[in-house]
């Protein structure tokens, strides 16, 4: 049979087989807990703790700044040093609480411990769904339950659950897309997720599906984890509404509108959200907090991370909590080879990553992992002329003229860039991956895409203020 | 913590900072370009084979002439020296091919200065000239000193049948003593084909058409090591061999046809290396897929328009270089709709 997939992509080696057979470890908070208070994407959440302020680990530090925002909450217990600009991942100071670990951890309830409750026990997830108050959950609850616990999308991207699950219509709803391709190279967080704690995902996804009256739920898989489709698969087989999809294992499968596309053939586009073709997307790690959220309660206070790269001496599978510093972590995964020093650390897979020059910044809400290089693969190579070999084209997801569109960015002729569809651009690097005059094809494209969306926004003001003015003499 | 102490978190040199992506495929300009070279080899040393020294002399002075002609205009204007890049070595080669043996050299030399310094580095360099440096070069050369071009070696060598032959008829005798004729133009004036010599013997002709096999072989490669999709060389073949049997049946000469003819004009002249090496220039060609289809299509045309109608008995080089020069026009008609947007979204946009 051949595997559900999307037009175009690249096939990087996987990397995977560092860390895919490390399982999920917890470690405990050590050092400052540093939060910015935008670790998604929307409002800054509003701080709810000031200077000297003694919090609880579980505690809601700041509170949503708006309907596309999300509250933030402490993962320790400890003192509050005061909110004050911290480096991030981005490179970029931003706002922080900062909180002084006691080193005590201290919950205000136990069942918001990661580790709660022990999953050796066979059934804690039935037991966990079969509460009373579960059975009478009405969607309005379950929302709630999310947008309290401070969900967003842990893929990376980090937009408030709660906003991406409430779609106009629920009913239009025909399919909840479990993203589980995780298409990034070296990532194994999901795939860990999946083997260890897939009744979870299912008993999330069931929860999920309660909002949705009409919807089945599929789990799209790809095919180069063949042992979390098979445990998948069989644990699933008690839900009727829910399948899981094998899908080719290409980059970027695991892009919304390739994934939607790969399970369903619908299209999307920058214009156009997954609701607006029936469709709500839904990562692995997300849809677990969901069911911990909505059964217990807890709050988003830890993730999974993946450390991994051939300068990490164990690479592995941590779950971290939010809010302690890359540097600590390193610490507990065991740090880097001893006489290796890494030449590139990203955070984020190698695809889409953000490459740090400091590791004196906080794990947030959508930190995937910590990927060290000895040697920086990129550094070797200098552009050269394009030779118009179509690669990029080849390669584009979004069936886009990179090399066309990267020019036209350069020469700042952003009405070209707009025209040729710049602004479909996911930035998923395929293009600059196969490019072999190792032009930089995603730079030039972001800054071709932050130019003309000013452009767009200007233009697009202006016409509102036009319509306006003129509606304004009619009357 | 005590046990966290001796463990490595810091990086004690500057780390690297860049926008992703953090990995790339290992292809390079140059790797493709070492492969057209590979794949041009065996054309070219079963051209040495069939005319002898000539041959190797005509190729190393014209890739030295390219080499040189490009090394000494960067030094120059002061340009970054790109000849270990290979293209210069595979714009030289080409122009070998397309040479015949018996050519006095200073002519191929001037053609890989042409090339290089006209056509390719005054339109800026490698990926900005707007036809292929090596059919320019060749066009050039041919209108320049036409005799010289058109004359071919009175005697070859054979892989069947000894010394001397002609090629189109399998006899074993200088038939066409003057000038050598290349199957193509016998064939054009009526000779009958023996389809086994033009397949697997060495004929007459330019250099690198000598041998229709060693052509295919890197053609084969090209498409195995992914440089080039047999697109454009697989359409331009056969849609050459469709114009061709069209325009002969149009004009009132169907019975031209038989599968002696359609082999020869396959394999007798410069067909494959033009579809296969010269079409296929990325530079020059449709990045678009479509655009690729309508310039292979229009190539065939052409090219079947010249053999037949035309006053010579080849038309791949004019008629690539007309292709060449349509390019832009055709990727306009042919540019992809992004992904999901539909075509009164591009409408509304433009």
């Amino acid at each position: 049979m051949s595997k559900k997939t999307f037009k175009h992509g690249i096939h990087p080696a996987g990397e995977k087989h560092l860390s895919a057979d490390q399982p999920i470890r917890l470690i405990s908070a050590e050092g400052e807990m540093v939060y910015p208070l935008s670790q998604h994407i929307g409002a800054p959440a509003t701080p709810l703790v000031s200077a000297g302020e003694q919090v609880l680990a579980g505690q809601k530090i700041a509170e949503a700044g708006g309907f596309v925002s999300a509250p933030v909450y402490s993962a320790v217990s400890g003192k509050v040093k005061g909110v004050a600009p911290h480096m991030t991942a981005s490179g970029e100071t931003a706002p922080c609480i900062i909180i002084e670990n006691d080193g005590l951890h201290q919950w205000v309830d136990d069942r918001f411990r990661p580790d709660f409750p022990d999953r050796s026990v066979p059934g804690y997830v039935d037991a966990l769904m079969s509460q009373e108050h579960v059975a009478r959950l009405t969607s309005a609850d379950i929302r709630n339950a999310i947008r309290e616990a401070g969900l967003v999308g842990l893929g990376g991207a980090g937009f408030p659950t709660v906003v991406k699950l409430t779609p106009p219509d629920d009913g239009k709803i025909e399919y909840l897309i479990v993203n589980a391709a995780e298409c990034e190279p070296y990532l194994t967080s999901d795939y860990r997720l999946m083997l260890e704690r897939g009744e979870e995902l299912l008993a999330g996804c069931e929860l999920l599906l309660r909002l949705f009256p009409n919807a089945k739920c599929l789990i799209g898989v790809e095919d180069n984890k063949p042992a979390a489709i098979k445990s998948l698969t069989e644990k699933a087989g008690k839900y009727p509404k829910i399948s899981v999809i094998p899908l080719k294992a290409k980059y970027p499968q695991g892009g919304e509108r390739m994934l939607v596309y790969a399970l369903t053939r619908r299209k999307l586009n920058s214009s156009l959200l997954p609701s607006g073709v029936g469709c709500v997307v839904v990562n692995v790690a997300t849809t677990i907090s969901v069911f911990r959220a909505v059964t217990l309660g807890q709050p988003l206070t830890h993730r999974i991370m993946t450390i991994t790269g051939d300068a990490v001496a164990s690479p592995c599978n941590l779950e971290v909590p939010i809010g302690m510093s890359y540097e600590q972590v390193m610490a507990q995964a065991g740090g880097f080879i001893s006489d290796a020093d890494p030449e590139k650390v990203i955070t984020g897979g190698p695809m889409m990553g953000t490459a740090l020059y400091t590791m004196e910044i906080p794990v947030t809400k959508t930190s995937a992992s910590v990927l060290a290089y000895r040697f920086d693969p990129v550094a070797v190579d200098d552009p050269s002329a394009c030779i118009h070999c179509g690669r990029c084209l080849s390669a584009c997801p979004e069936h886009l003229l990179p090399q066309l569109l990267s020019d036209a960015a350069e020469n700042e002729a952003f009405d070209q860039f707009e025209k040729y569809g710049g602004m479909e651009c996911i930035e998923c690097g395929s293009c600059a991956y196969v490019c072999p005059a190792k032009r930089h094809l995603v730079q030039s494209m972001r800054f071709g895409k932050r130019k003309t969306g000013a452009l767009i926004r200007a233009r697009k003001t202006a016409e509102a203020a036009k319509a306006a003015e003129k509606g304004g003499k009619d009357a | 913590m005590s046990h966290t102490e001796n463990v490595k978190t810091h990086t004690t040199r500057n780390i690297h900072v860049s926008t992703s992506p953090h990995i790339r495929h290992e292809v390079t300009t140059k790797r493709i370009m070492t492969d057209v070279v590979i794949a041009l080899t065996p054309a070219c040393l079963m051209g040495i084979y069939t005319f002898g020294y000539q041959a190797l002399l005509v190729l190393l002075v014209t890739v030295a002439t390219c080499l040189l002609t490009e090394l000494i205009y960067q030094k120059l204007m002061k340009l970054p020296v790109t000849i270990s890049d290979m293209s210069a070595v595979v714009t030289g080669m080409i122009i070998t091919v397309n040479m015949p043996a018996t050519i006095p050299l200073w002519m191929p030399a001037i053609g890989g200065v042409f090339a290089i310094l006209v056509v390719k580095q005054l339109f800026g360099g490698l990926g900005h000239n707007i036809i292929n440096p090596a059919l320019a070069a060749r066009c050039f050369l041919l209108i320049s000193f036409a005799a010289a071009m058109t004359t071919f070696p009175d005697t070859i060598r054979t892989l069947f049948d000894g010394d001397v032959v002609d090629a189109v008829t399998g006899a074993t005798s200088a038939v066409d003593a003057v000038t050598g004729a290349t199957p193509l133009a016998e064939v054009k004036a009526g000779a009958d084909v023996n389809i086994f010599n033009m397949i697997f013997n060495t004929h007459n002709g330019c250099i690198g058409e000598a041998y229709p096999p060693a052509i295919l072989l890197g053609g084969l490669y090209l498409i195995v090591k992914r440089v080039i999709s047999i697109r454009i060389p697989g359409i331009y073949i056969l849609s050459t061999l469709g114009f061709v049997c069209l325009i002969q049946l149009i004009s009132g000469h169907g019975d031209m046809i038989n599968p002696g003819y359609l082999v020869a004009q396959v394999c007798g002249g410069g067909l494959l290396l033009g579809a296969f090496f010269m079409a296929t220039d990325y530079v020059t060609c449709p990045i678009t897929h479509g655009g690729q289809v309508i310039f292979a299509l229009l190539l065939g045309l052409l090219t079947a328009i010249f053999r037949v109608l035309g006053g010579s008995a080849e038309g791949v080089s004019y008629a690539i270089i007309i292709g060449n020069l349509l390019v832009p026009l055709i990727e306009k008609v042919t540019m992809p709709r992004p992904f999901g947007v539909s075509r009164k979204g591009m409408k509304k946009k433009a």
